[in-house]
Order: structure tokens, then sequence, then C-alpha cells
């Protein structure tokens, strides 16, 4: 019987207030899927961290016989043997130096080719434009410095390259994207929180006889509150329940389908599905929970005993 | 059952008490008419009895309860064991009779065993066995009242507060309510009953309790409505 009751009550109480719980639900949802957007950017930039920040390496490029006229650097013309040779012995005499790969002017090449093969940029670059040069592994990859003041001008070196400082940029936009998207999920809170309080004070009012009747004969103020909760908390639900799908819809169209980002950045290792799944029940249980606060609060001033 | 004691009540905003140092007691079984113009603190006695207002200063009891030191959470319990009855019905006009009874114990968690059983009977015992259909807005005044009494008394309380209850209604539909709620206290039920209907009090010759501006000034037990010297 009470939950029979309970449901009934719910129900009449979010047909009787359509438009307001259309309004609580779209406000839920957008408000969610921000913040689930939000929290999955996170986990993006902190999953490219980690990607990059294992892999990092300072570049180490040696003159080629192109650069002799370009680069000031270069003006004794392309690196030697022994300069290489000179080059590895102290890279890997350096203490902070992890691990040195040495990559030639072909392997470069063809890296770069795969890298940019969608790209007009591949046909206009021949094998010996590119240098040969050492890839650093560092112990600790913020002493970028060390390597750069060590190897800058000396003989034979083109240029020394922080892999980071060009990442640096697009964590920072990230990072931007991010803490615009917290601000105006604040106000999206915000909103949603109005919403559903104005939403339930309606619904109470709107049925004053009832639970002053229910006051009358005795109902506890569990009976009198919770349908009214439960009605808040059923379409927090709903607008969660679309902000998920909000969230699976907007992956697959930014990195899948549509914007494809996965296919322009391929550099780039994207979230998969199941971080997206992981962000999900958190998304439900924070759009059933807060609107059911909510609504406790909006009550507690409003349903006395 | 009942007990005031100098109990003085001034709602906020208000220069003269509503109820000024009233004293009085009502007994287990009585009826009680309480009468006195209005703006005599008839209404207040009633929200003082229901807790719905509490005294400045004195003490109201309600079956054996101090009602000042009442916690909220021990009020819903406190009332199921009163009924209450309104001038203006207070029914549910979207549930049919049988509902806007049952709705009175859905509230408080009753078994649905025990709801199917009593509300027969209860509408049974105010008359309208066969109505229990119908939708209040097609009963007469003294129909839905009778409705109003069955929710009221479905819990069988001790203690049965109506303000005017008759108030709505023509004499003839009023002496028929006033021998429902007679039947009722005759059960032990205790009736406190605030009214202005003269020829309802000199009939019935139950104790009177006459309000004046907040001051008791009239306790008699047999009485009529007003002195007709």
């Amino acid at each position: 019987m009470r939950l029979q009751f309970f449901l009934s009550e719910i129900g009449v109480g979010l047909r009787r207030n359509l438009t307001m719980t259309f309004a609580v639900i779209i406000s839920v949802a957008l408000s969610l899927a921000l913040a689930g957007g939000a929290l999955l950017a996170n986990k993006q930039v902190d999953s490219m961290k980690g990607y990059w920040y294992d892999k990092v390496q300072v570049t180490v490029y040696m003159c080629n016989k192109s650069d002799a006229t370009s680069t000031p650097s270069c003006a004794k013309g392309a690196v030697t043997d022994d300069q290489k040779k000179a080059i590895l012995a102290d890279l890997k005499k350096l203490p902070i130096v992890e691990k040195v790969y040495f990559e030639t002017a072909e392997g470069a090449y063809k890296n770069y080719e795969q890298q940019f093969k969608n790209s007009p940029m591949a046909a206009s670059i021949t094998p010996d434009q590119m240098q040969e040069n050492y890839r650093v592994k560092l112990k600790d990859p913020t002493k970028f410095t060390v390597i750069a003041s060590a190897f800058q001008g000396r003989p034979g070196v083109q240029s020394v390259e922080d892999q980071r400082a060009v990442l640096k940029n697009l964590f920072s936009l990230l990072g931007g994207m991010t803490k615009a998207a917290y601000v105006v999920l604040a106000f999206m809170l915000t909103v949603a929180m109005l919403l559903i309080i104005n939403t339930v004070r309606v619904s109470a009012f709107s049925r004053r006889r009832e639970t002053g009747i229910m006051r009358l004969v005795g109902a506890s103020s569990f009976y009198i509150q919770m349908p009214f909760i439960m009605e808040a908390a059923f379409a927090g639900l709903v607008g969660a329940a679309v902000a998920c799908v909000m969230l699976l819809g907007g992956r697959y169209f930014m990195i899948d389908a549509g914007l494809k980002l996965q296919d322009k950045i391929p550099l780039v290792s994207f979230l998969g599905w199941d971080s997206v799944v992981q962000v999900l029940p958190l998304v439900l249980l924070i759009g059933f929970l807060m609107p059911a606060t909510a609504a406790f609060i909006a009550l507690r001033r409003y349903l006395r005993v | 059952m009942i007990r005031f004691d100098n109990v003085t009540k001034t709602y906020p905003k208000q220069n003269r008490p509503a109820l000024r140092d009233v004293s009085l007691e009502i007994e287990k079984g009585e009826f009680v008419f309480l009468v006195g113009s209005s703006g005599s603190g008839k209404s207040t006695f009633l929200r003082l009895i229901l807790r719905e207002e509490r005294t400045d200063t004195g003490l109201v009891h309600v079956l054996g309860k101090d009602l000042n030191r009442l916690s909220n959470w021990k009020v819903p319990h406190m009332r199921r064991q009163l009924g209450t009855v309104f001038q203006d019905f207070r029914l549910l006009p979207n549930k049919t009779v049988a509902q806007n009874v049952a709705f009175a114990l859905e509230v408080i968690g009753k078994p649905r065993g025990t709801i199917r059983k009593t509300v027969p009977e209860v509408l049974d015992l105010v008359g309208l066995a066969g109505k229990e259909d119908r939708m209040p807005g097609e009963l007469s005044g003294g129909e839905q009242q009778r409705v109003a009494i069955a929710r009221a008394f479905v819990n069988r309380p001790m203690l049965l507060i109506a303000d005017e209850p008759t108030g709505n209604l023509d004499p003839q539909t009023s002496v028929g309510i006033m021998r429902l709620l007679d039947r009722i206290n005759r059960t032990g039920t205790t009736v406190v009953m605030a009214t202005h209907d003269q020829n309802i009090v000199d009939q019935m010759r139950k104790r009177v309790i006459e309000l004046e501006k907040g001051r008791l000034v009239r306790d008699q037990s047999r009485g009529v409505y007003g002195y007709q010297h």
C-alpha cells in the first residue's frame, strides 16, 4: 500500500507540474553533462600527460648538409662521425639521462611521412632535409635545461628541442577549457538547484490541501515530504540519464564520427569508452542526490508539522 | 483529556492576546460547546489543542501530554489520537468518498487489509453506506460533512475537534450532523465543538464554554448559547 501510494503521489505531482519538471530535467541534464565533460577533459589531460611525459624526449638535432647555409650554428657544415660519437658519449655520461635513441635521417623521414601522410607537407620534404638526431629520455622530464645548456651551440648540433614545449600550449588550452567548464558548471548547478527548490515549492503549494489533511490526521513528516523529494529525485535521475546519453554521444561525435578528432590528431591517445562509462555512475548518483537534497531543503521551511 | 493552565497566546504583530489567562479542564467522554463571537479566541483554543500553535505562557495538556514539551517529531503521533472536522469539510475533490477516508489511513502507514476492513465500517456508521464510489462534488453539504467526520473518526480517536461543523449547513442537515456527533460521543470519544449555532447549543444542553476577547467568561454544564435575560 505504502509503495503504491507513494508512486501514485509522485506520478500525480510530476504530471501536474509538467513544464517545471521538464525545466528541471533539462537543467540537471545540461549541468551534469557539463560536469561529466569537465571531468573527462581532466582525465584526458592527465592521460595525455602520462602518455607524453613517459615518452618525452629531448631531441638533439644534428646539422645536415643543407643546414650549413641556412642555420648559423651549422656554419661549419654537416655533423661528422667523431662529433656524433662525442655527443653520444657525453649524453650517456650525464646522470639525468636515462636512455638515448639514435634516429637516422631516413628514419626521421619515414616517421614524418607516416605522421603527416594526409598533409601536403609530406610531399614538400625530402630525406636529405631531415636531421639525424638523438632522442633522449630523461629521468626527470623537467630537467630539459640541463641538456639544452650542455649541447646547444656545440659543434655539429643544429638545435636542442624540448618536446614538452610543443605540448604545453595544448595542455594549457585544455586546462583553460576545463576551468571555463567548471565556472559554467557552477552557474548551471545553481540554476538547477534554484529551479528544483522552486518546483518543489510550487508542487507543495499546489498540493497544500492534501498535505494539510495529512498533517491533521497525523502523517509523519517522512510521509508528507517523501513524495516531493522522490519527485525531484526522479526528475533529476531522468536528467542524469539524459546527461549520460549526452556524454556517450559527445565522445562518439567528437572522437569517432563528426569531428573525427582521432583521425585529425593521431598523436593524441583519446579516452576510451571505458573512461566515459566509469563517469556515468557518478553522474547518476549526483543526479539523484542533488535534487533530493534541494527538495529536502525547500521543504524544511515549507512543510512544517 | 484536555487541561489549560493560565494559557495566554498572542500572535506576532498583534497587541491584544488571542487568549488571555485561560484555565479549564475537559474530562474524558465530555461533549463541550465552545461559543463566542468571531475573534473571541475559539480558533486559537482549538489550534492549541491540535498543537498548530504553542502557548506564550501557561500549559496545555492533551491526552496527558504537555504540548509545550512535546517534540516536533512526536506531534504526528499525538494527532493520530485526535480527529478533526471543519466548516469547509476539506475533502479531496479528485478522490472518491472511500478514497478520501482511506487517505487518512494510508498516510499514517496502515496496512491495506486494515483499510479495506475499516473504511466501509466507518462509512456505514456515518450513514453513507452505498455511496463509497461517489465523488465529493456529487454529494450534498451534509453528506460531505459526514465523509469528513468518517475520515476524522476512522482511526477511532479519543478526542474529536469540530470547528463549526454545521456552519455551512441548513438547520435540517445540521440536526443530522449533531445526531452523528452525539452518537460518536456516546462511544466514549470526547467532542469539542466550536459553533455559532444557537439552536443546536440550546437543544443539546451540553457543557458550554464561552470566550470573549480571549477571556473565559462562562463555563456552564448543560448550558445554552447565551444568557437570555
